[in-house]
């Protein structure tokens, strides 16, 4: 019999680096997660196209007025000289488009489609964004405290789920919208519509993350190292906030990036209604519902529906790309 | 399964009690919430016209005033026995399932909701049809050839499909297919024959309302069932049953997408219970008068009586549909535990 191995040298004191040392010399490092998933997603081009695109947005959407200084007129200044009174539509081919006017000018009243797609953006991603982190609090509290806590107090967040989840929610939605008065909670104008629109969109919401944040307590809270923070004498907040969220951040996250673009829609569809931010405060859905009766002019609907097409999609494609990113058996 | 089938119901019956708390919420305590006054809330319902006298005078007769424990028993009084509105120049009758009394058009609510139901009904049914075909049809081809041109092909227009507001496809596919164009076939928004009437003419003004709606949601569950199909097809009972020497068609069809739809079915009773309460996006962009469109106008005008006839209307189809869903799942998915 020959030894099992042959090892040169002193194997016990052999640096398990060494073998790379004829490769390319490095280091190994330990990775985070989160490094992990920036590799995944710095490979799909996908996403980061995605990513990308949202960048771009947010920076249109802070940088408005100064686009629009540079770009366009303001939102809500007419052209009346840009419209052909007889039929109200837009002089010139293709809506009146041209390099002072880069989509065209709306029938009627002639006010600059660019700077209101611009300004659009604003109100458009300020609601979602504020709608998701409403139902993204909501949600990861009320998970987190059915999953840890389980017995009556899950039975009881359950339900409630299931009953928002099985809520008529547009028609609620449009309701609720409709009933409330132009001034009302100390607020008016497009402060009220704007904090209105991002409780009932966030609240209405928040059932999809909750669902998703308890099922995730629920296996976490099984795990040995809760045993084991448990074992040294912490409690329940220390637990909660110290041992679990931590673990939650990643399905947090994929889920915020998948809904956001369903409250885009949410908004839009509530603006098209008429029961979102009011004219003439440019929003997307709302220059849908004005291009709807104007349908001779055709580019008045496209520029409007290409931008939320465009942000939907970049939201969904980025989330999706971070879903494969941060939890891999998915794909 | 009979102790199944009566704990559904007594679910679906706290569900529908629930549901009628937040309506009466948002009509009668939202409001008050937002600072209106007894009297405000008088005027809205009888119409704006009413003077400071006449509408504390119908606040008075209408009950606004009284607890609001009192209101709501009046208010699931009305629904279950029917309801009599003083209101100061007149009483009106609002009989047995009263949801709501519109004081603008002087009409129960209800009756105008029956009218308008069948227009939302043949919207969502024929929609359904070619959703339900089209997307659980796409998503299992797409599983079953995952990464094949097809598949990527088919998935980039789902998520295409998902990221398009229908109240924006309805209106470019108005724009390219309707008013004179030249690939004009189908009909314009607004109008509608009843089946009964004429089938033919009933599909060709539904045609274009269908196809839209269809897409967008055969796109949401073309990504489902994939997702669906991929899961179930790896699971270790599939391998069984091509070892047993299953004709694959039959793998597919019997063990793979047998359990790969039980989810899909539930989305579906939500999905179809959600729409025949009121399709209000597509019925606004094709103006077609069913019970969606209904509620806009009403909000429009500010008739809110109306609105909340078909709030509750709208829940009461969703706690059905997902009644039924329950109980079609016993009987679709023999894993479901009765008990």
């Amino acid at each position: 019999m020959t030894a099992p191995l042959d090892v040169p040298g002193s194997a016990t004191e052999a640096d398990p680096e060494a073998v790379l040392a004829g490769a390319d010399r490095k280091a190994i490092q330990g990775r985070s997660l989160g490094q992990i998933a920036w590799m995944r997603l710095k490979r799909d081009k996908i996403a980061l196209a995605g990513a990308g695109v949202i960048v771009f947005l947010v920076l249109v959407a802070l940088f408005a007025p100064l686009i629009v200084k540079f770009l366009g007129h303001p939102p809500l200044e007419f052209h009346r000289e840009k419209i052909d009174q007889s039929t109200l539509t837009p002089t010139g081919a293709f809506g009146g488009m041209s390099w002072d006017y880069l989509f065209g000018v709306e029938p009627l009243w002639g006010r600059d489609i660019f700077s209101r797609i611009v300004y659009g953006a604003r109100i458009s991603l300020l609601i979602a964004f504020l709608a998701t982190l409403l139902s993204v609090v909501i949600g990861t509290v009320l998970g987190v405290v059915a999953g840890y806590f389980g017995g009556w107090v899950d039975t009881v967040i359950s339900r409630a789920m299931d009953v928002f989840l099985a809520f008529p929610l547009l028609v609620f939605a449009i309701a609720l919208a409709g009933v409330v008065p132009d001034q009302a909670f100390g607020m008016s104008g497009d402060t009220l519509r704007v904090s209105l629109l991002v409780f009932i969109i966030g609240f209405f919401s928040w059932p999809y993350i909750g669902r998703i944040v308890r099922g995730q307590t629920l296996s976490l809270r099984e795990r040995e190292f809760i045993d084991a923070a448990r074992s040294l004498g912490a409690r329940g907040p220390y637990i909660i906030f110290r041992e679990l969220l931590p673990n939650l951040i990643a399905p947090i996250l994929i889920y915020a990036t998948l809904v956001i673009p369903t409250n885009i829609l949410f908004e839009a569809a509530l603006s098209f209604l008429g029961v979102g931010v009011r004219p003439p405060t440019p929003t997307w859905g709302g220059m849908l519902a004005e291009a709807a009766r104007f349908y001779t002019v055709p580019h008045f609907a496209i520029f409007p529906g290409l931008a939320i097409f465009v942000t939907v999609l970049a939201f969904n494609l980025f989330g999706d790309g971070l879903r494969d990113a941060l939890d891999p058996r998915g794909r | 399964m009979v102790t199944y089938i009566i704990r559904r119901l007594i679910g679906a019956v706290i569900m529908l009690l629930i549901v009628s708390m937040a309506t009466f919420a948002i009509f009668f305590l939202v409001p008050q919430l937002a600072g209106a006054t007894p009297e405000g809330m008088a005027s809205r319902y009888v119409g704006r016209t009413a003077t400071a006298e006449t509408a504390k005078l119908a606040a008075e007769r209408l009950g606004f005033n009284d607890p609001l424990v009192v209101q709501y028993g009046r208010f699931v009084k009305g629904i279950v026995a029917g309801a009599e509105y003083d209101y100061g120049p007149g009483v009106e009758e609002c009989p047995a399932p009263c949801l709501g009394y519109s004081f603008i058009t002087r009409q129960p609510v209800f009756p105008d909701l029956m009218n308008r139901l069948p227009i939302t009904l043949s919207l969502a049914i024929g929609a359904a049809v070619i959703w339900v075909i089209m997307g659980v049809g796409i998503g299992v081809l797409s599983a079953l050839r995952r990464g094949s041109v097809f598949d990527r092909a088919a998935m980039t227009v789902a998520l295409a499909g998902v990221s398009l507001p229908i109240f924006f496809t309805g209106l470019v596919s108005l724009l390219v297919f309707s008013y004179g164009n030249p690939f004009s076939f189908a009909a314009q928004g607004g109008h509608y024959t009843t089946f009964l009437d004429s089938p033919s003419q009933w599909a060709y003004n539904l045609l274009l309302p269908w196809i839209t709606l269809a897409f967008l949601f055969a796109a949401t569950y073309a990504r489902l069932t994939r997702a669906g199909m991929l899961e179930t097809m790896n699971e270790d009972y599939i391998r069984t049953a091509r070892a047993k020497g299953l004709r694959e068609s039959t793998v597919v069809t019997k063990h793979g997408l047998r359990a790969a739809l039980t989810p899909i079915l539930t989305v579906f009773g939500l999905d179809f219970g959600l729409l025949i309460g009121g399709a209000v996006l597509t019925e606004s962009a094709y103006s077609l008068p069913g019970l969606g469109k209904y509620a806009i106008d009403a909000i429009v005008n500010q008739d809110l009586p109306k609105v909340m006839g078909v709030t509750l209307l709208a829940a009461l189809f969703v706690v059905v549909a997902s009644l039924i869903v329950d109980l079609l799942y016993a009987v679709v998915d023999p894993r479901v535990r009765l008990a």
